[in-house]
């Protein structure tokens, strides 16, 4: 380990805004492109489940109508 | 010879085959990803000249080499699609753009926050940066001028030659440092005569350049489904794979109720 203490590692030798400030954003941007393509993943899922649901209705509606 | 390669042209086996590969990239990704973070942010030492300001190294290095590395293979999967008319690779181009985007972005904003204590500066108009902003905006030219069609036909196509002509942004990024007087610094890594970077420095680096190449491509995996999905979403084979899991969704519940 490089840091003596847990505030000197924060600290990053009074670089810290720097340091931390990329790696901040840098695990943000990281995350919310994950994040994006998991619910987008979810969001086709649940609409291609809604459109399979809606055909259902309509060939059920059709049969009763006969 | 490339025999084997013609049933994943295919959109449910390219689908089937990201599927599998997926969780091995997930685990490098994560794996190497703490590992590199750890190792560079606690354990590699400080540099004599920056001291610990450096470490912004073990981030900015991997997302700007990846986000010429995204663009070349962005611009190789254009090259299939325009050439061979594949639409799984048209597809991976959409896939590949938004996640190439946010790596251009990742390495501008740590090259602002590492230039600023260094240079005295946020933002230079120098030849790497400007380049290198260049890039993000084809990345978004890309990716608006797939969704500017409604046709998605004409859309892969025009993002396709997109991609393909502005790969000669890449060379000039690599050369813009030798090429043009800068303030960025010249190759570190990829000089022919060996590296120029201490051994306790190079390893944490490359587990982070393996860690971004890892997110890369599992991001890109989950997009290209997702691509491939919306593609075929009146497909049967879709809808079998939807039904299936609603089903395992309602099962689920009725074991709960059962309990």
């Amino acid at each position: 380990m490089q840091f003596n203490s847990f505030s000197d590692f924060i600290a990053m030798g009074g670089y810290g805004f720097y340091v931390w400030l990329s790696f901040g954003t840098c695990a943000l941007i990281l995350l919310s492109i994950f994040l994006d393509s998991q619910f987008s993943h979810q969001r086709i899922l649940d609409a291609v489940a809604k459109q399979l649901d809606r055909e259902a209705r309509i060939k059920k509606a059709k049969q009763e109508s006969k | 010879m490339w025999k084997w390669l013609h049933p994943y042209a295919k959109a449910q086996t390219a689908y089937r085959l990201c599927n599998i590969l997926l969780p091995y990239f997930a685990m490098i990704a994560v794996l190497s990803l703490i590992v590199g973070w750890v190792w560079g942010l606690g354990f590699a030492p400080a540099d004599y000249q920056q001291k610990d300001s450096y470490r912004i190294i073990f981030i900015h290095v991997p997302s700007a080499i990846l986000s010429m590395g995204a663009y070349s293979s962005m611009a190789i999967a254009a090259f299939i699609a325009l050439v061979w008319q594949l639409k799984n690779a048209e597809l991976a181009v959409i896939a590949i753009a938004p996640v190439g985007a946010a790596v251009t972005l990742i390495a501008l904003i740590t090259g602002a926050a590492w230039g600023k204590p260094m240079w005295g500066a946020w933002w230079v108009w120098d030849a790497r940066l400007t380049t290198e902003l260049i890039l993000l905006f084809l990345y978004l030219g890309v990716i608006s001028l797939y969704n500017a069609f409604e046709d998605k036909g004409s859309a892969g196509r025009a993002s396709c030659i997109l991609a393909l002509v502005g790969s000669i942004n890449l060379p000039i990024i690599h050369f813009s440092v030798e090429w043009w007087n800068t303030l960025h610094q010249g190759a570190t890594i990829t000089k022919f005569d060996g590296s120029a970077i201490d051994p306790s420095m190079f390893w944490p680096l490359m587990v982070n350049i393996l860690a971004f190449s890892a997110f890369v491509g599992t991001v890109v995996l989950i997009r290209l489904k997702n691509e491939i999905l919306l593609c075929e979403k009146h497909r049967p084979w879709v809808r079998d794979l939807v039904k299936s899991q609603t089903q395992n969704v309602t099962s689920e519940i009725g074991d709960n109720n059962a309990v």
